[in-house]
């Protein structure tokens, strides 16, 4: 079965290829979906299939340039990209990605990059799954208080709103997002933008993990609008990333390559499901998959401190974060051919009512 | 609010800048070199463009992925407009 893998040029290890094709694929539909480069669950996959830590960060945002690019193309059809709200956030999130990218190397030779790496990862999939979640609940809350006094709830509504508290920071110079509908000052999305940079250089994701829950919590995007430009933002940070990785030596662009074959088909996928999907649906799927993500990182953590169960909790991890990306690729797919089906449908139908009238 | 918002900006800093703290320790810088006695041909060549320039592989990176992205990304709009769907409007929104 030596056909079945194929030596990395740089990183000189052998890597099972179909592998690479179905993560692409996989993670392509979700990064559409959801609105990032999935390099969160790329990163610690990879690394899985034999890249030492570094070479799997690196790797990975570089597949992520040329993947987001395409959901991006796609988005920008739907209306989804607001532009002049990812330019503005495109520097701060370059600068952020350098200081991120640079604690990478320093912990790289000292030593500890997988366990600073994994525990940030813990801690932020925490936050963010908590976010997401505390959302949902307050929004239903909000729903069940207004169907009890005889109201229907803004379709627009959403639960928590620090983005109002934040939109009361008035320095100038103030500006107008107008696809996103948004008016805030232009501080506001350059410091997001800069944190969200830090973390995705040091974690080695293109941001759209933290950046899709920032458009929405603190800039206050609509769930789609978020998707669509995070995506854009994940496309120019993750074109830098390559760079800077590819300059420190830690990318293989073999294999971002053969994942970038099955990630064309999926990122399309994935970017037309956000049509037949409503936006708090995004968010309660985009909470689930960061919980699963992060429990296979525990598991990583436990086996790397508790050597004698490492064979038990290592494979599990994999399977975890393997059946994480094949459910979550699979919901999305199902919405994909059911919307799809559902839309062909009304078009026929319309078509036979306009030939009968 | 204030509480919570205490708490996120504390966990935020704390994040950022515990690494930082180890910045304090001096580490070797590690150099690797790719092994090109197996490769030939398109492999070798791009191993051996590792091994003598990080700035052109970082070049010839970021030209192909973008590159590559673009083209595969075009040739997957082609199939998926034979798909009969409207690919330029979308209802719903949030609820």
């Amino acid at each position: 079965m030596d056909w079945l893998h194929i030596l990395m040029p740089v990183a000189g290890v052998p890597i099972f290829w179909p592998g690479l094709v179905v993560l692409g694929f996989g993670v392509g539909i979700i990064g559409g979906f959801f609105g990032m480069g999935g390099a969160w669950m790329v990163t610690p996959a990879l690394n899985i299939l034999g890249f030492p830590m570094a070479f799997a960060i690196g790797t990975d945002v570089t597949h992520m340039a040329g993947k987001s690019l395409i959901s991006t193309m796609r988005h920008a059809k739907f209306g989804n990209v607001d532009y002049r709200l990812g330019f503005i956030m495109m520097f701060g999130t370059i600068a952020g990605f350098e200081v991120g990218a640079q604690m990478i190397m320093w912990l790289e030779r000292l030593g500890t990059i997988n366990l600073y790496v994994r525990w940030t990862y813990v801690i932020l999939l925490a936050l963010i799954a908590w976010t997401v979640f505390a959302d949902v609940t307050k929004r239903k809350r909000k729903e069940r208080e207004a169907l009890a006094s005889g109201k229907k709830l803004d379709a627009l509504a959403t639960g928590l709103e620090w983005h109002k508290t934040l939109h009361k920071i008035k320095i100038p110079p103030m500006v107008t997002f107008k696809t996103a509908g948004v008016r805030c000052s232009a501080w506001l999305p350059i410091t997001v933008a800069f944190c969200v940079g830090c973390m995705a250089g040091f974690l080695g994701i293109g941001g759209g993990l933290i950046c899709m829950p920032a458009l929405i919590y603190l800039i206050g995007c609509p769930t789609h609008i978020a998707v669509g430009t995070d995506l854009f933002n994940v496309a120019i940070s993750g074109l830098y990333g390559a760079a800077t990785y590819s300059y420190k030596g830690r990318t293989e662009l073999v294999a971002a390559l053969i994942m970038l074959a099955g990630a064309a088909v999926g990122a399309q996928i994935g970017t037309v499901a956000t049509k037949y999907v409503k936006g708090y649906g995004i968010r309660i799927f985009f909470g689930v998959a960061v919980i699963g993500c992060g429990i296979s990182i525990i598991l990583k953590l436990i086996s790397a401190a508790y050597i004698n169960i490492k064979p038990v909790t290592d494979p599990f991890a994999t399977v975890l974060i393997l059946s994480v990306v094949s459910a979550m690729s699979l919901y999305i797919l199902i919405a994909f051919v059911r919307g799809v089906r559902t839309e062909r449908a009304q078009v026929r139908s319309q078509k036979v009512q306009a030939s009968h009238a | 609010m204030p509480k919570l918002s205490n708490k996120l900006f504390g966990l935020l800093a704390l994040l950022l800048f515990f690494p930082v703290q180890l910045l304090a320790e001096e580490g070797e810088h590690i150099v690797l070199v790719a092994d090109t006695r197996n490769l030939h041909g398109l492999e070798a060549w791009w191993a051996n463009l590792y091994n003598e320039s990080h700035l052109a592989f970082a070049l010839a990176t970021v030209v192909i992925i973008p590159s590559c992205g673009a083209v595969l990304g075009l040739l997957a709009d082609w199939g998926m407009s034979h798909l009969g769907i409207d690919l330029k409007k979308r209802a719903l929104s949030e609820h």
